[in-house]
Parts: structure tokens; sequence; C-alpha cells
């Protein structure tokens, strides 16, 4: 959106077109390894690497859902990754608007305390929050370990300190000239998040959705001990290519991609709105 | 936490506008204490939830730190012995090899951290500064450059793991075969070498959220100062030098935190690529704090471990928080 | 107003948190009635799915018996310890379970397991039932075992009949001088006698455990003390990183190894000979038919397997444990009793291609075959326990460590001296607990 007047300089298309062709190269060789090898017979696979399979073949992609539910997996991650998304970001901005636009006392406390809690390696606490969803369940009733519940829960809290960080940072950035005018329209302060704010902070609410949808749908270490077989998550359910005796590699790679073309579709839509600028959000 | 982090340009300090400029119609319930409240209920279901899933747990890891929980005691936790300070001495014991295991597992973390996060900034911001003016394919370069993001960890480092084995694998079939480069085929998920394929991993699958959260905020940098720019006779290096930079500064500040934390924590590329023991020179503390609790039932010593890095990167973090703060006139972020 | 709403909306936010938890997946561990149990089984099979496949029709077989429902749910070895580590530290777990044999005496260890004392056995057909060997690898010394064997394995000589003939090696090594004589002639163009998996951690620890044991030393002494430095420990695991470094009749490349890639090796002929267990199923799911490779007896110093010296396997195998905390005992016991039984025995040990740990099963003639009869014997008369202490696995980790960093240095053209040996050894041992 650097809309210079002048055409950029030679020297400027030449550094992008040389940095964005590497940087592509770097990109797209593993994911060009992924597709080659997902397209190979397993013994092909464990052979000595080729660029170009020698004995195409589709059957990984058959496979694939009977090796392990990879549908059920998926449907499970779709879910939790989804919900844990949606939750974090509305929580995210109540908490990113209030820390940005009021000061009150403990304001510091709690974006210092939030942004600590990133400090801690998960491997600790990972028995400890696990001892503590069995005694909410041995309390109430409320099931969530082994749950989609618990794991939701869980991710919504990991992404939750970064994306408060990050929509401080944006709605921060968003002229508070915008919030006055709105002010003598009028308007209270939720309607001036939700009229002003909110419309104009967009990319940035999309860039923090995908963080929090990204955090919950690789993580593995939680939802290694958090699911069972009828909830376990995609990150998880993918190592059960890796068996005891074998790594059907070909089946790894054809699985990884299949789950994620959903997941660079979805991006493709979102782009719009990352791009969707501070002109489209303070028209309104 | 009660560490008192003095931050002066915690975000927003400077915007005191309660209740935007709203005394418009009197209400019946005192509208200042609603005001005062309101930003306390929109913290509330936040800050819920961190006391439930990290705040708690933190402090009962910080508790066991200092008890013994090995296999004979995780049963009951609260039954089981206190050590003192005992587990501490045995982690900071640079005597011994658990001492001198973490003190390098520690350096090891804090190159690649510095290393990952700088090389993913640096893409990232580049790539996005690059595309910030639309040419043909770049709807399409923008998908591909978020691949990585959106890939499983898993499917990203087991990937990876195929393509570095030494026999069979793509990096050494190019650098060994085609290109001739080496003669011998080095090992590259073990022994040094492992360094530099962690770190690679690591910045694959890292720098494209680098690239959006950047793209997102360039978005918001108004026209006006490009065209003022031109207009004063500015190219495009200077614009980008005097204006894109700057403009950057603010969401830099939580990017590059971000991306250090998380690195510094991150346990799923070791884990995938080197499983529950990794090579000396990519022993990553969170693999190497996995080892010493789950992998030796001595949750104990791993906790200790776990608050002596969580005190590390506190005092990082201040520190971070107030020298990029320094020197800057606006208080916002 | 608008302020009002907000709250509204927050507590409905938050609620609705609380909701989406509470709501999905409960009730789905199915504990409370004592008409069902919950079980875990660990990965046998080639996937997930086929053991569900495998294990279904059984678990209806005991549901018909019975009347008890078992949800089974088989859970990936990368799993299975911190599932097992979680279930413990918060006894919210399955009624019975799988576990690695190794771990038995760790686990044993937590008191989450129940002790079979006799009253137990007594309810599943008494202790007699077992094979010695297997029931030693169920716990500490001295103690009623925390679980009970299901199925047993042992190390085998998996050799290529086609590479021993193309080299003119009429019979499989029976000591390890012909094993690196043989590993010599077979090491040319490309190909490689041996084949390890220098960076799998157990697998490292089941090859220098039974070596020590040859040359008379063992890694834990009488009182449960590491002893990881003495001269027989130190030779057995020089000799192991010898065949790579002095003998090199194992490819460097397989320092790295850690998923059995060495099987996928010898499938391709690429390597002639593998010390593995139960191989078959793998082997021939590479391709290979079920007479391409020979089975032998790991070699030994004396050439004859046997008892002290001559061991030549570690007792390799699944123990079934009853989780104390389980609300349905009774229905537990029957189940192991179910498991254990002859019927089951076979059905299970012959699809997983191991051997029943039940000595009245073990007769069947589906486990006499060449390949079988090998690890059947080698079970019987010359298979040893892993040290049965609880600090088990922090052996494996350290020991196992030291190994696949020497086997690293190994193939990276280091020379593999006995001070490097043991000054790698010592360091293990500094790192186990101290008390």
């Amino acid at each position: 959106m650097s809309s210079a007047p002048t055409a950029p300089p030679r020297s400027f298309l030449w550094a992008r077109a040389v940095f964005l062709t590497l940087l592509s190269g770097f990109v797209l060789v593993p994911v060009f390894v992924m597709v080659s090898s997902s397209l190979k017979p397993l013994q092909d696979v464990s052979g000595r690497f080729r660029w170009l399979p020698s004995g195409l073949t589709i059957r990984p992609y058959f496979d694939i859902w009977d090796t392990v539910p990879l549908a059920r997996y998926f449907a499970n991650s779709v879910v939790v990754a989804g919900v844990a998304t949606v939750l974090s970001v509305i929580i995210a901005i109540f908490a990113a608007y209030a820390v940005s636009r009021y000061d009150f006392p403990g304001k510091r406390v709690f974006t210092v305390t939030v942004l600590s809690t990133q400090m801690f390696p998960g491997i600790l606490f990972l028995l400890p929050l696990f001892l503590i969803y069995v005694n909410i369940g041995n309390a109430t009733g409320i099931a969530l370990y082994g749950s989609r519940g618990g794991l939701i829960l869980t991710y919504l809290t990991f992404s939750l300190p970064f994306s408060i960080w990050m929509l401080i940072g944006y709605f921060a950035s968003i002229p508070r000239a915008l919030d006055e005018a709105a002010a003598v329209d009028g308007c209270g302060p939720v309607a001036t998040l939700f009229r002003i704010v909110i419309p104009a902070a967009i990319p940035g609410i999309v860039a923090v959705a995908v963080y929090a949808f990204m955090t919950a749908w690789g993580e593995v270490l939680f939802a290694s001990i958090m699911t069972d077989d009828t909830t376990r998550t995609l990150s998880v359910g993918l190592q059960g290519y890796a068996t005891q005796n074998d790594v059907y590699w070909n089946q790894v790679m054809a699985a990884s991609l299949t789950v994620s073309v959903p997941i660079v579709a979805g991006f493709l839509l979102l782009q719009r709105y990352l791009v969707a600028g501070l002109t489209a959000g303070a028209v309104k | 936490m009660a560490t008192a982090t003095q931050d002066p340009t915690l975000p927003g300090r400077r915007t005191a506008r309660p209740g935007g400029a709203g005394s418009r119609r009197t209400r019946r319930r005192s509208p200042r204490l609603r005001r005062a409240s309101l930003p306390y209920l929109l913290l509330l279901p936040a800050a819920l939830l961190e006391l439930l899933v990290h705040l708690v747990p933190m402090l009962t890891g910080i508790l066991a730190s200092f008890k013994e929980l090995t296999q004979f005691y995780i049963r009951d936790w609260s039954a089981a012995p206190w050590r003192g300070l005992e587990n501490y001495r045995v982690s900071v014991d640079l005597d011994a090899p658990v001492g001198q295991d973490l003190l390098n597992s520690f350096f090891v973390t804090c190159v690649f951290s510095v290393l990952a996060v700088g090389m993913c900034w640096l893409l990232g911001t580049a790539a996005a500064i690059f595309m910030q003016e639309n040419f043909r394919g770049r709807g399409l370069l923008r998908a591909v450059f978020l691949t990585p993001y959106a890939l499983p960890v898993y499917a990203a480092a087991i990937t990876w793991a195929f393509m570095f084995q030494r026999d069979n694998g793509m990096v050494n079939h190019v650098l060994v075969d085609q290109l001739g480069l080496l003669d011998e085929r080095p090992f590259w998920l073990l022994g040094d070498n492992s360094f530099v394929a962690l770190a690679v991993v690591a910045i694959w699958k890292t720098w494209p959220f680098a690239f959006l959260i950047v793209m997102a905020a360039l978005q918001n940098i108004p026209k006006e100062l490009y065209e003022a720019a031109a207009i004063d006779g500015a190219g495009i290096w200077q614009q980008i030098r005097k204006i894109t930079m700057p403009s950057l500064h603010p969401i830099n500040r939580v990017l590059v935190l971000v991306l250090f934390l998380w690195t510094f924590n991150d346990f799923n590329t070791p884990y995938i690529l080197f499983g529950d023991s990794a090579p000396a020179p990519a022993n990553l503390i969170s693999i190497h704090i996995y080892q010493s609790s789950f992998v030796t039932w001595n949750f104990g010593t791993g906790s200790a471990m776990s608050v002596l890095l969580l005190l590390f990167l506190l005092v990082v973090t201040a520190g971070y928080l107030l020298v990029t703060s320094r020197g800057r006139k606006t208080a916002d972020v | 107003m608008q302020k009002l709403r907000v709250a509204a909306a927050v507590l409905a936010l938050g609620t609705l948190a609380a909701c989406g938890s509470g709501s999905t997946g409960a009730g789905e561990t199915g504990k409370g009635t004592p008409k069902t149990l919950t079980y875990w089984a660990s990965n046998q099979g080639p996937s997930i799915e086929a053991d569900k496949e495998i294990l279904t029709p059984e678990l209806k077989k005991f549901e018909q018996q019975t009347g008890i429902k078992v949800e089974l749910e088989v859970v990936p070895w990368a799993d299975l310890l911190n599932r097992i580590l979680a279930a413990t530290t918060s006894g919210r777990g399955p009624d019975v379970l799988n576990i690695g044999n190794t771990w038995s005496t760790s686990l044993q260890a937590t008191g989450a397991l129940l002790p079979w004392d006799a009253a137990a056995f007594g309810k599943i057909g008494g202790k007699d039932r077992f094979v010695d060997s297997a029931l030693a690898s169920a716990g500490a010394e001295g103690q009623d075992p925390a679980a009970v064997p299901l199925y047993s394995m042992a190390y085998a000589l998996y050799y290529h009949k086609k590479a021993f003939a193309d080299a003119g090696i009429d019979k499989p090594p029976a000591t390890w001088d012909e094993l690196v004589a043989a590993g010599k002639k077979l090491s040319t163009g490309g190909k490689w006698g041996l084949g390890v998996e220098g960076s799998n951690l157990s697998n490292n620890i089941h090859q220098v455990f039974v070596l020590a044991k040859q040359h008379g030393a063992d890694f834990f002494d009488a009182s449960g003390k590491p002893a990881f430095t003495s001269d027989g420990a130190v030779a057995a695991v020089k000799q192991y990183i010898d065949f790579m470094a002095t003998d090199k009749i194992v490819a460097p490349g397989n320092a790295e190894y850690a998923q059995n890639q060495s099987l996928q090796d010898f499938a391709k002929g690429d390597t002639a000979m593998i010390l593995w267990q139960t191989a078959a199923t793998t082997l021939e799911s590479h391709g290979m038919k079920p007479e391409e490779w020979g089975v032998a007896p790991v070699p030994v110093p004396s050439g004859a397997p046997g008892t002290g010296q001559n061991i030549n396997s570690m007792v390799a195998g699944i123990n079934l444990a009853v989780f104390k905390n389980s609300d349905n005992l009774d229905g537990a016991l029957q189940f192991v009793k179910f498991m254990t039984g002859d019927e089951e025995q076979k059905i299970l040990n012959k699809t997983y291609g191991s051997i029943p740990p039940v000595k009245t099963a073990q007769q069947d003639a589906a486990f006499n075959t060449p390949d079988l009869a090998v690890l059947r014997d080698t079970l019987a008369t010359s298979a040893a326990a892993l040290p049965r202490v609880p600090e088990e696995s922090q052996f494996e980790t350290a020991v196992g460590t030291a190994v696949k960093e020497l086997f690293a240095d190994a193939a990276q053209g280091r020379e593999i001296t006995t001070e490097l040996v043991k000054e790698r050894l010592t360091k293990a041992q500094q790192q186990m607990p101290t008390k």
C-alpha cells in the first residue's frame, strides 16, 4: 500500500525478486518433498531419496483413513481449535480494549501477570493442570479431562496472553480521534468498541485469530495426555502413522497434506481481511 | 506473579480518558462507579481463565519444586516429603552432570532463541514489506508463505526429519550427490549439526507468523505519510527506513517478545525431531526439563529447573520492556 | 444500558466457556457402573486401527461370557507412558492397562498398581500357569508382581539367507567372533553385515544388558545401586560400539536409526543380520517372504546359550496390570483371567507373532515354527529380566543415551577407547538419583 506516485526503482524490484524467489524455495522444498513422498509406495519412500517418484501411486491417500481414524481426529481438531479461537479472540478483545482505553488500578499487574504466564514451560504445569481438571471433575461432575471441552479451555488460555498483548498494540495504533468523534456522536464505550475499534482493527484481529487457531491446531504435549481415542486431535493423532514397528512416511505426508488443505484454503479466504486496512474501518 | 516489573510504558497508559467524553446524560445509578468497574468486567473472563489454567498450576509447580516427587510419591503430591532447596541445589550444582547439562542446555537455548527470533523477524518483516505493494501473484505467494504455519507442527518436523536423514535424506542427496559440495555424508540429527537442523526447522515453521503479524500491522500505516514523503523526494528505501520501520515499532516490540518466549520454550520441534533424548548441541531447555521430569520420573527437580527458567525469563522480559521503551516519546506500546 | 449489556455478554461468555467444556465428552470414561471396564492397550499390530479390529471381537467374547462391557482404547506408544503417569498422579485412569514389562518395577514403586498376591493369582488360575522368566519381569524381586505377563518376546538373530549364501557362509554365527567374521565377509559393496538402532535408547539398553551379562557384569549391584562403570559393563558397551567402530560391520548411518530403519535395510537386503525381537510381521510388511530369512539364537561367547554368562536375550514383552483405583476390581480380575486364558493367549499371540507367557498355551503347534521355536527356547532357557529396580527408566535414559552418543562418535570417525566408554558411563551413573 505504499503507493508512491513514482514506480519503485530497479534496485527495489531486483531485491524483491531475488528475496522472494529464495524464500519461496526455502518454503516450498519441504512441501514438495511431502507431495512427492505422499505419492510413493512405502518401499520407495524409505529408500534413497529421489526427487520424482519412480512408481507413482495414490494409494497412501486411501490408506490414511484406515491406519488411524483420521476423519475423527480432523473433526476434533477443527472443533477444538475453532471454538478455542472464537472464545479466545472475543475475550482478548474485551481485555485489550480495557487496557488500551482505560486507566485503572491493577492494570499493570494484569498485563505483566498475563505475560508472565507465557514464561513457564508447559511441561511443568501439564501434570498440575491435569490434576486440577480431575479434581474439578470429581467435585462437580464436569469432565474436563479427556474431553474436548478441557482442551478448548486449555488452548484458549494458551493463546489469550499474546492475543491480548497484540491486540493492545493494534488498538493503540488506532487514532484516538476516531474514538472522540464517536463519543461526540453519542456512542458509549461499548458502541465505540464495536463500531470503531473492532472494524478498524480487523487485520489485527484476524492475525490474532489465526495465531490462536494455529496454537490450538499444532499443540502436541497437552493433547497427548488430555485426550483419549474419541477426542484425540490431529497433531497427536498423526503420530499414529509411526507405529512400534514402522513409520508410514508416505501416509504421514499424505495425511498431513490432506488435513492442511482446508487450513491453507481458510488462510486464502481470510487474506482479504488481512489487507482490509484502516481506511475501510474508518469509514464506518 | 508479584514481581513488580516496573514498566512505564505499558500499553495505553497515557490514554486516561475513562468512559470516553461521555458525560452525556445523567444516569440514575452512579455512573462513576459503573465506569470504574467496566474495565474490570472486561478483564474478568481473561483473568479467571488465566487463573485457572495458568496461575494455579504454576503455583502448584512452584510448590512441587520444593518437594521430592519421584515415582515413589507422585501418587499423592500432598504427602510427598519436602526437600527444601535440595532440588535447586542439584539443578545448579555445576560440579555434577545434572547441573552441567542444565547449563549447557541453557546456553544452547539462548543461542537458539536469538538466532531463530532474529531470522524469523528478518524474513517475516522483509517479506511483508516486499509484498506491501501489489504485484501479480502476490495473493498466491502469500498463501504459499503461510503454508508452513498451516501444517501441524508434527507434520512439519517429521518432514524435515525425513529430509535430514543421513543416508536417504534429501538434504544430503543435494549436498553430496547432486552438488558435490561434501564428500562425506554428514549427520544432521546427531552431533553438532543437530543444532543447525533444529534452527532451520524452527525458522521454517515460525517465520510465517512474523510475516502475518507484520503484514497486518503494515495496513495501519496511513497512506498520507508515504505520499508526503514521496513529495519530499524520499525514495522507496528511504520511505521504508523513515516511515515503515518506525511505524512497525509498536508491533515489533510485542512480536519479538512473543517469538522469543515462544522459541525459548519450544518443546514440539526438538521432541519430534530427536525424540526424548536430543543430542547435546540441540538439547533445548524444555526437552531437558521433560527428560528430567517425565522420562526420569523426577518432577521435583524438573519443577526446580522450570522455576529457575521462569525467573530468568522474567528478568529478561522486564529488561527488554524497559530497554525498548526508553528513548521513545510516545507511550503507545 | 450498553455497559450493562457488555457485562451480560461477558458473563454469558464466561458461562459458555464453562458449558462448552463440560458438555462435550462427558461420561466417556464409563467408570461408575460395575458393568463396564476401561482397557488401555498398547499398539502391538501394524496400526492402531488394526489393533482395534483384532481386539474388538475378543472383547465382545468377554462381554458375552461375563456381561461386562470393555471400553477399549489403543494408546500409541508415544503417549503411553505420559498417559500412565497422568493416570497415576490423578488416580483417574483405566481399570486394566498394558505396560511394557521393563516399566513394571518403576510403576510398581508408585503404588498405583494392584499387587498380585496369592489371592489375586488364585482368581486367574494360579501363578504356576506363567513362564518363570516372564513372571520375573513383572516387578521388583521379593515383592508380589505388579502385573501379569500377556505377550512375551525375545531377541534372536535374523539373517538374510541369500546374502549368507552369496558370501559363502553356510550357517548362522553362534559366537560373537563368528558373527564379526561373517559380518566382515558380508560388508562389501555398499552392503553391511549387521544393523543396529543407534538412536533408540531402549534397544541400546536391551543389547548392552545382554552383552554385560555375558561379561559377567550387571548394571546394578545386589543392593540395587547403579554399577555402570564395572569392567564388564564397560567392555560390553565397547563391544557393541565396536561392531561399528572397529569391526566396521555396521553402517555408520545406523547411528541415527531409531524408527526401525534397520529392519527396512534388512528387508531390502542392504544388511545381512539384525538382532531383533519378533521381526516377522514387519519384515513381511516390507515385502520379504518368510523363507528369505532365517532365525538363530543370539550369539554367546561359548556358542551354547544358557544361563549365567550365556544369557542371550532380555525378557521382552507386555504385561497386563490392574489399576488399584479401579471401582470394578472384580471385573478387572475377570478380564485378566480371560486375557491370560489358554484360548485368548493362543489367538492373540498368534496374531501378534509373540510367544504366550502361559505354559499351556505355549504348547500349541503354532508356536513351534522354526522362527518361534528359537524365541520360545530362548525365553525358556537363556533370557534374563532387565534390572528390576525402580530406577529402571532412569537407567534406560542415562545408559541408552551414552550408547547413542558413542555410536554418534564412532559414526563420525572418532576413536572409541575404553577410557571414553568409561567416561560416558561414569557420567551416566552420576545422573542417576542418589539414594
